[in-house]
């Protein structure tokens, strides 16, 4: 499987979670597991581009795919992607925990909807669950995403420079 | 809290899959795992044998079949709401689909493991039983179709015998008047209470061991449905009441 764009051998044992080997045996800990069994969001990652919970996914099914972590969506000194800087200047977090899931899953959602309503925010982001900064500072931070995401930002719409 | 021990078996036919379906003790077919593999995380489900239909190749199909919409096993059901010939011909599917848990879950889950999981609350076999759908199961004995009243048997249990794949579901086309409408806790939970219209047919979920077709003139005529921390019997009835008006409001 590719990981980030680097291939590793899938894990021998077929019990071995997605999640579980993303941060144990490739040391990606950035994809958080909160609850295991689908309902919290944390451990979202992309699987060939769109978001997915890797607690809920065997390591050996991600063979011939690619996966996409946290740390896969800006390198090193790479700006941050559109998504993480829309949460930073929105603070869309607090502890941080929830955080990579909800980039994850935000990711997919302006992917289907690059311009998202309301609605569409709110169910888009409805499986993720954080627990401390509340949700009115994180429907925010898509809002923001969505608007550094669009191909016009740094252009004004008439066209000119 | 992790799964337990399992054989793992990735067949990359359906005839392969019939093959370790006949010849495996307690095997379980994973598709997308959304309700499996959680089940497995608790140790609730405890399968000998996983067999993973992933990496069979042309089974996530959705085409246009005998005056309906049929769903391939491997269909995920973001596919089935991204479908332009299912929003066509048969919308009231497509409407279901934003009801089914959340899109990251529906990412990876299909339809027919929905039907074949047959949860209660599912949203999915109300659908499919409003409508008078059907499934097509293999094994290597037989192929056979089961109408969807003849499918959901229980809480979690179907007439699928143990060596048969449920490979593709049917849903007749439906143009008229329909609605799917539920109440739960926070969007994407599981449903206390849904009703789902299509026509004059009326399907409930959630408020019986398994999907009932119902009157709308009087929709919980015999169900004693079953309280828990979320809502009471009494409750339930109610939102079926309310949803039912509402589904035929329309």
């Amino acid at each position: 499987m590719k990981v980030n764009g680097v291939s590793h051998p899938a894990p021998t044992d077929p019990r071995r979670l997605l999640s579980d080997h993303l941060r144990h045996d490739l040391g990606l800990t950035g994809t958080h597991v909160g609850c295991e069994h689908g309902v919290c969001g944390c451990c979202t990652v992309l699987l060939d581009g769109a978001p997915v919970r890797s607690c809920l996914m065997l390591a050996v099914q991600a063979e011939r795919h690619e996966v996409t972590t946290i740390e896969g969506l800006a390198r090193d000194q790479a700006p941050l992607h559109p998504v993480q800087q829309a949460f930073h200047e929105c603070h869309g977090l607090q502890c941080g925990f929830c955080t990579p899931g909800f980039v994850m899953s935000v990711v997919g959602l302006l992917a289907q909807h690059p311009s998202p309503s309301a609605q569409e925010i709110e169910e888009g982001i409805a499986g993720n669950l954080c627990r401390c900064t509340g949700y009115a500072s994180i429907r925010r931070s898509v809002l923001r995403a969505a608007a550094l995401s669009s191909p016009l930002v740094g252009k004004r719409r008439d066209g000119a420079e | 809290m992790k799964p337990p021990p399992f054989e793992y078996h990735a067949p990359t036919s359906v005839d392969e899959t019939c093959s370790l379906l006949g010849s495996l003790e307690e095997a379980k077919v994973l598709a997308g795992g959304q309700s499996l593999v959680p089940l497995l995380n608790f140790r609730l489900a405890r399968p000998a044998h996983l067999i993973d239909i992933n990496r069979i190749d042309g089974l996530d199909r959705i085409y246009e079949r005998d005056g309906g919409v049929a769903v391939q096993a491997l269909a995920r059901q973001a596919a089935v709401e991204d479908s332009e010939l299912i929003a066509r011909i048969c919308p009231l599917l497509k409407d279901a689909m934003r009801l089914v848990a959340h899109r990251v879950i529906r990412n990876r889950g299909t339809v027919c493991g929905s039907l074949a999981h047959a949860d209660p609350a599912s949203e999915l076999p109300a659908i499919l039983l409003a409508l008078g759908g059907n499934v097509t199961v293999v094994s290597r004995r037989t192929q056979r179709v089961i109408a969807a009243d003849q499918l959901f048997t229980g809480v979690f249990e179907t007439s699928l015998a143990a060596d048969e794949l449920l490979a593709e579901a049917w849903f007749p086309a439906f143009s008229g008047p329909s609605a799917i409408l539920e109440e739960s806790r926070r969007h994407g939970d599981f449903a206390l209470a849904g009703v789902v219209r299509a026509g004059d047919a009326l399907a409930l979920f959630g408020v019986a061991s398994r999907p009932v077709l119902a009157d709308r003139r009087d929709p919980t005529h015999g169900l004693q449905p079953s309280g828990d921390l979320e809502a009471t019997p009494d409750f339930r009835m109610h939102l079926v009441r309310v949803l039912t008006e509402k589904a035929f409001a329309a």
